[in-house]
């Protein structure tokens, strides 16, 4: 049984296989380059908003602003102590002193302590989705406590960038799309120039029986390996890149740049591209040639 | 009593707008008989050849051919068709990349033969046209006359039922193309029906029992109305069957 995709022996005597004819290869080449490198930032951008959203989303940080230290202190346990009490919650932690003044040195240099300019308290809490909704009790909760506690929603400051970061995953499927259309275009070119290049080989094959399934069998066979030569060098140049602009992140050790790393679902993905190109570039080969073909008696 | 292997009924041909290149052609060939067709070039002895071997369909008309109306025959069913019919085209066609060999080995190919059992026949085709020391050589390695034969070997290895030949003498010297008409004869004893279009008036009178059909700006003659309706007794054909 044949393979219907594939050539006989004999039937690969019928026409040459002048095999990396022409630019087509370095074409498919460049395109699946193109290709892994969008789908890569697609993937790590969505992600990273999947980082963005699903880790902190959900968390509310309590300020205590209050001058006095002594009833910024008993407000600081009594909202921690309100809060550890409601249901829902599952993370109640005081941000440490240190990491405050750290986050605040930039502004206002080290001199707020010296000084005893007062520093707020800060306590950070996860909650569940469900409490989450009901934002507004939990603040009038803690108020009645703790009247000098702002809540701050980090759903809030971070729903902007999380959907930034979103929209340019979906423009990055857009380009894999549009240079996946691309390439489609150039097989169907390459298809009709190597159909043109035989055509009176063609007539003759066809005159003899040949069918169109035989015929298109030949340039699809033809394409099909141009396209997994050109796909494989331009997946190999595109994980190279990739991996050097990995460690390139590494080294800037961001958080938010390091959230958008890839995990190795992507990477098989990635993997998939150049198989899947290859597979696009054979089947369009067939169908234009079977298109050609039809026409002739 | 012989058998019709292919009928035309009042077939006209017409290339885009232009005048009618066939009108009204009606005639029937007899299944294993050997037809000449002459005419004035542009005639349209190739046009009529192309209508039989099935690279074109006509303009109106019907045509039958292996007991079957091509004319309306569904496209996916030409392939089957053309496996039984063998092209000597008037420029021979063969392909250039191929060799000798792979060029006469091709019918075969595209039928679907094993490799294994196509090297003898292939073979014996090549000793039988007297080019087995260039099995290898491609098509424009060949002079004139070695490329003919090798048209000629690749349209009859698959042994078809009719073999169409236009103007198979038209480029080679008198002594090659009586050694091709003795060679055609010797396919015509052996059972395929001939039909060889040709001006050269010699050829005509090399072949015993053959038909003549004259076509004459795109019509046939046929004042005896002989081409249309064949006499169809026993021992009128070329080679009645034993007991027909
Ligand atoms: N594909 C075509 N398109 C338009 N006109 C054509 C085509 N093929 C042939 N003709 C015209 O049809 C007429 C008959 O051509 P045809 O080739 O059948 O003649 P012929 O008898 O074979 O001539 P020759 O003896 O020179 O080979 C000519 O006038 C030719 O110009
Ligand atoms: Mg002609």
């Amino acid at each position: 049984m044949i393979f219907p995709f594939s050539a006989t022996p004999a039937e690969r005597r019928l026409l040459t296989e002048g095999r990396l004819s022409g630019p087509m290869p370095w074409v498919i080449a460049i395109m699946m380059f193109l290709t892994v490198l969008a789908a890569a930032s697609g993937l790590a951008l969505a992600n990273a908003a999947r980082n963005v959203t699903g880790g902190i989303a959900n968390r509310i940080t309590v300020q205590i602003v209050e001058a006095n230290p002594d009833l910024r202190e008993e407000q600081t346990r009594a909202a921690m102590a309100a809060l550890a009490a409601m249901d829902g919650v599952s993370h109640v932690a005081r941000v440490p002193d240190e990491e405050i003044d750290r986050l605040i040195e930039p502004f206002l240099g080290t001199a707020a302590e010296e000084e005893g300019i007062p520093v707020p308290t800060m306590i950070d809490a996860d909650l569940s989705e469900a409490l989450h909704a009901q934002l507004g009790e939990v603040e009038a909760d803690i108020a009645a406590v703790a009247p000098a506690a702002r809540v701050d929603d980090h759903a809030q400051f971070l729903a902007p960038l999380a959907g930034l970061i979103r929209s340019l995953s979906w423009l990055a499927l857009g380009l894999v799309l549009l240079i996946g259309s691309a390439l489609a275009a150039s097989v169907i070119l390459a298809a009709r120039a190597a159909l043109n290049t035989h055509r009176s080989t063609i007539e003759v094959l066809h005159l003899m029986g040949a069918t169109d399934i035989q015929i298109a069998r030949l340039f699809q066979r033809r394409i099909a390996l141009d396209a997994l030569f050109g796909g494989a060098v331009g997946f190999l140049s595109a994980v190279i890149v990739l991996l050097l602009l990995g460690q390139r992140i590494g080294a800037v050790g961001s958080e938010l740049l390091g959230s958008a790393s890839l995990p190795w679902t992507a990477w098989l993905v990635l993997f998939v591209l150049p198989l899947a190109g290859a597979v696009l570039a054979t089947l369009v080969a067939r169908f234009t040639v079977i298109g050609v073909l039809r026409k002739m008696l | 009593m012989a058998t019709t292997i292919a009928q035309f009924e009042n077939v006209g041909l017409r290339y885009g707008t232009g005048a009618e290149t066939l009108s009204d052609v009606s005639f029937s060939l007899d299944t294993g008989g050997f037809y000449f067709l002459t005419g004035p070039s542009g005639a349209g002895k190739t046009s009529l050849l192309k209508l039989l071997y099935l690279s074109q369909r006509p303009s109106r008309g019907l045509i039958r051919l292996f007991d079957t109306d091509v004319v309306t025959l569904a496209r996916d069913r030409l392939p089957g068709f053309r496996r039984r019919i063998g092209v000597v085209f008037q420029d021979f066609r063969l392909v250039p990349h191929l060799s000798t060999f792979d060029n006469i080995a091709l019918p075969l190919r595209v039928a679907g033969v094993e490799e294994s059992e196509l090297v003898s026949p292939v073979n014996e085709m090549l000793a039988w046209v007297g080019l087995a020391d260039r099995a290898s050589a491609r098509p424009a390695t060949l002079s004139g006359g070695e490329q003919q034969r090798v048209a000629i070997a690749r349209a009859v290895i698959h042994r078809p039922e009719i073999l169409i030949a236009d103007e198979p003498t038209g480029n080679v010297d008198p002594e090659m193309a009586a050694r091709l008409l003795h060679l055609f004869d010797a396919l015509n004893k052996l059972g395929t029906t001939m039909v060889v279009a040709t001006h050269d008036i010699h050829l005509l009178s090399r072949v015993s029992n053959a038909q003549m059909m004259r076509l004459d700006s795109g019509r046939l003659a046929d004042p005896t109305g002989l081409l249309r309706n064949p006499p169809r007794e026993a021992g009128r054909g070329r080679r009645p069957k034993p007991g027909a």
